[in-house]
């Protein structure tokens, strides 16, 4: 089987990489004025060390993240401690939606979900360039429509 | 067949208001006696009219015919509804009959559809003489089915019994379920407390009141719904009836089953006792639904033998696989509890899974029912070189989880899963 995997825009790594850095930042500001003395400096070096590992933590969730296409299905896959791998037949997709929050929206990009009758299957893509995004939605709404099956 | 239009039975609106007119009534007539309060008599009696009115005209606007192939309803006084519904699209015509519409001799019919038409497809209430005929007919029309002869045997005679759960049984098995020993439990210690320590009994009791009426409830509701639950296979798929308050029949087709599922808690397994559970496509909406129809899971054999158990599996999924194989025995790492029951074992229709810790819970799943696959793999399953491969039915009630097993078999039967899949829908 051929799979051609798929990556995720790395406008999305970005985008994490600001919120870890906003969040250090805001970190290191709230206790540069609430704690004083050595603590101060023991509690910012912790906040930066964490604020590296959360960094290498971001790029190696982004680095698992990946889809693709195959003739009857759609993988997915993701997680880097807990890993899964989603197999979603086209015929049955019920609906497909494409959101994007106002920060994705300032990066370009949308988060793609396919929902199918089973609660469980959460099959959803972040990070996709808003013209792959648009692209992947209109070809899975073609080929679910092709291939639907009842429930 | 064309009929006239015809109306549903006139006590319909005292069913449907059923609790509400039974409480009003409940606190209308001390209030009478008493002669109290004027205000208060007035405006419940007020309440208790204008139910009656809005139950009258609902009754009156509702009408219904059978026009060649399709139910029509036509409901609503303000806004007037006309609904249609295909009878060759019916999956099921069920017959419930509630604690109150028994009294009064009434019944109601309702059709399970392909879609999700929700609860509308039903005809509530109607005289109990006329709906088993009445459903006759319907399923006749269903099927494209010639004109019944008058010597012809209707479906619903042609069955034999599977199976019958028998009442000391049910009982039993409530009792000694673990949320049945549980309450037990807690009963024995009310009770010596309030032997020994009166006066510290009455702060547990208050306590403990409003737990035990909530599962007082649920045993009750259990055993309301599952009492004297038959089985029988008719040319349809099989038919359950069952109740005891509330009476429920309808019918399972094979192809309705998107899952079962075998319970066998730790004690019922010392007595070889099972239950077994079917999980039905096409849900129904819980509005305006009756008590016992309402969650996706319907259990099938309330309490049985394994024997009993595998009859009905074998009528519902014909093609399952006979022989679970257990995983790789350094799973015993990950699931230390749970591994001498997991297993997973899989035809070319059909997979089946077995784990629990102290139940021992089988689930099969047609594979032309599946929704999605998922391969999940955690940290300490990852060192260990297993995965689990989980299949999804419609719904949240159930799915299928292969726990454990070797990550490259894992793989594979990821990949061939999605495959058999995919055939077995191209089939149905």
């Amino acid at each position: 089987m051929s799979d051609d995997w798929r990556g995720i825009s790395r406008s999305y790594l970005r985008l994490r990489e600001v919120e870890v850095t906003v969040l250090a930042i805001a970190a290191v500001i709230v206790l540069a004025i609430l704690v004083h003395g050595l603590w101060r400096v023991l509690a910012i070096a912790a906040v930066l060390v964490a604020g590296v590992v959360a960094g290498f933590v971001v790029q190696r969730r982004f680095n698992a993240w990946g889809y693709a296409e195959r003739a009857d299905d759609l993988l997915v896959k993701r997680g880097v401690l807990f890993s899964r791998l989603s197999v979603v037949p086209y015929g049955r997709m019920q609906f497909i939606d494409v959101t994007a929050s106002p920060f994705e929206r300032i990066f370009g990009i949308a988060t793609v979900r396919m929902h199918t009758a089973a609660a469980a299957s959460d099959a959803r893509i972040p990070g996709l360039v808003k013209a792959e995004a648009e692209r992947l939605r209109d070809r899975l709404a073609e080929l679910g429509e092709s291939q639907a099956a009842g429930i | 067949m064309t009929g006239d239009w015809r109306r549903l039975h006139p006590l319909s609106p005292v069913v449907r208001g059923g609790r509400g007119l039974i409480a009003v009534v409940v606190i209308l007539i001390p209030s009478l006696l008493r002669g109290g309060d004027t205000g208060t008599r007035y405006a419940l009696l007020a309440v208790a009219v204008f139910m009656f009115a809005m139950g009258f005209i609902r009754w009156l606007v509702t009408r219904w015919r059978i026009d060649d192939d399709d139910l029509r309803i036509e409901a609503g006084f303000i806004g007037r509804r006309s609904l249609r519904f295909p009878l060759a699209q019916v999956q099921a015509i069920d017959i419930v009959r509630p604690g109150l519409a028994r009294l009064l001799g009434v019944a109601e019919l309702r059709l399970r559809m392909g879609g999700s038409s929700g609860g509308s497809a039903r005809l509530a209430y109607l005289r109990e003489s006329e709906v088993e005929p009445l459903r006759t007919e319907m399923l006749r029309l269903a099927h494209g089915a010639p004109e019944a002869g008058p010597d012809e045997v209707p479906a619903w005679i042609a069955e034999h019994l599977v199976s019958r759960v028998s009442t000391w049984r049910l009982i039993v098995s409530i009792l000694i379920t673990e949320s049945g020993v549980l309450a037990e439990g807690v009963l024995v210690v009310l009770v010596v407390v309030g032997v020994i320590e009166p006066g510290a009994a009455a702060g547990l009791f208050s306590g403990g009141a409003a737990w035990a009426v909530g599962a007082g409830t649920q045993i009750w509701r259990r055993f309301n719904q599952e009492y004297n639950l038959t089985v029988a296979e008719g040319p349809d798929g099989l038919h359950v009836r069952g109740g005891l308050v509330a009476l429920t029949a309808e019918t399972i087709r094979p192809g309705r089953v998107q899952a079962l599922r075998l319970v066998e808690p730790a004690i019922w397994r010392l007595l070889g006792w099972c239950r077994l559970e079917v999980d039905l496509a096409g849900k129904q909406k819980s509005e305006g639904e009756g008590r016992a129809q309402r969650g996706q899971l319907r259990a099938l054999l309330p309490v049985g033998n394994r024997a009993t158990a595998e009859e009905l599996i074998d009528r519902l999924m014909p093609d399952r696989p006979r022989e679970l194989v257990p995983p790789p025995r350094r799973a015993r790492w990950k699931s230390p509890l749970r591994y001498s029951l997991l297993a997973y074992g899989r035809t070319d229709t059909c997979v089946a899974t077995r784990s629990g810790r102290l139940r021992r819970v089988t689930v099969w799943v047609p594979l032309e029912k599946a929704q999605s696959l998922r391969l999940v793999q955690g940290p300490l399953q990852r060192r260990l070189n297993v995965a689990s491969v989980h299949v999804d039915v419609a719904g949240k009630a159930l799915h299928a989880i292969a726990r454990d097993r070797d990550a490259t078999e894992a793989q594979r039967e990821l990949d061939t899963l999605a495959e058999l899949a995919r055939a077995a829908r191209n089939v149905a």
